[in-house]
């Protein structure tokens, strides 16, 4: 199939490359940035770019979640974070090994060519029957029958780890 | 392949995860501050549910597992986030840096 690029095919792909773009640049800008709010910044702009991709493979509904979750709550908790607990830029430099970085680099180039090597030399085959369409009334029967168990265990670890983090925030500080 | 027809392969996603898995790897080994390797942590998990959502998008039999899978990292790494940075402000508290070599009482 090739798809001019001025139908709606074409434009939809040119999107798709875009979304591509920003989740890649979003994601250097997260590892690369000196900066821990760019950091932050960068993060931001990847999953909005990881959402798009996410509504590209016909889940509009985590492709929602992913932009309520991880831009709207996420980043915003790294923000306070940075706020409550930022060092000052040009302390931390210096006193590392001169290696780490490339050496860092070259793991982390390694992995992503071993896996992409793999995604593409596998023969992957399709299931024969698929037995709905994933849409948002079939995501929320599944979530509420064969998952119900799961999706109460979940919100326990969500409120242990919310009354975690209150016991962890408040130790060390005065009873006042 | 044509470029503006990658959203229907499944090999795109596969890369497009597997580069967030190693930008994720890297940033993680080469940032020296606590935050800044949860950031990286963030990154890896993105990757790993990319790959989720491609194999439920295409291959999967019930299409909504990959989905439910999904949101489940998304709460388990919303709960993660929540815990590391209260002990991230912790740190910082008790020892005023947030790098991660410097938290350390033993020489060694």
């Amino acid at each position: 199939m090739h798809p001019p690029i001025n139908s709606a095919e074409g434009l939809a792909g040119l999107v798709f490359l875009a979304m591509i773009l920003t989740t890649a640049a979003g994601a250097f800008i997260a590892t690369s940035a000196v900066r821990t709010i760019r950091a932050v910044a960068g993060l931001a702009l990847c999953f909005v770019g990881v959402a798009g991709i996410y509504y590209y493979l016909q889940s509009p509904f985590v492709a929602l979640m992913e932009m309520l979750i991880y831009v709207g709550a996420v980043c915003v908790v790294l923000v306070f974070a940075v706020m409550l607990a930022e060092p000052n830029p040009e302390k931390q430099v210096g006193k590392r090994n001169p290696l780490a970085g490339p050496l860092s680099l070259g793991v982390g180039v390694l992995l992503a060519w071993a896996l992409i090597a793999l995604g593409r030399q596998t023969a992957w085959h399709a299931a024969p029957v698929r037995l709905n369409d994933g849409s948002i009334p079939q995501l929320g029967h599944a979530l509420l029958t064969n998952y119900s168990m799961v999706f109460e265990l979940v919100s326990i670890v969500l409120l242990v780890a919310i009354i975690g983090a209150l016991v962890l925030g408040r130790a060390g500080r005065s009873k006042a | 392949m044509n470029i503006l027809d990658l959203s229907n392969h499944l090999q795109t996603y596969l890369v497009i995860g597997a580069c967030l898995f190693g930008i994720g790897f890297y940033g993680l080994l080469q940032r020296q501050t606590l935050i800044g390797m949860l950031i990286s942590a963030e990154l890896i998990l993105a990757g790993a549910s990319v790959n989720f959502m491609a194999f439920n998008r295409f291959l999967a039999p019930d299409p909504t597992v990959g989905q439910i899978f999904t949101l489940f990292i998304m709460a388990i790494a919303a709960a993660e986030a929540a815990i590391a940075l209260s002990i991230v402000v912790a740190v910082y508290r008790n020892y005023k840096t947030i790098d991660a070599m410097d938290v350390a009482d033993l020489e060694g």
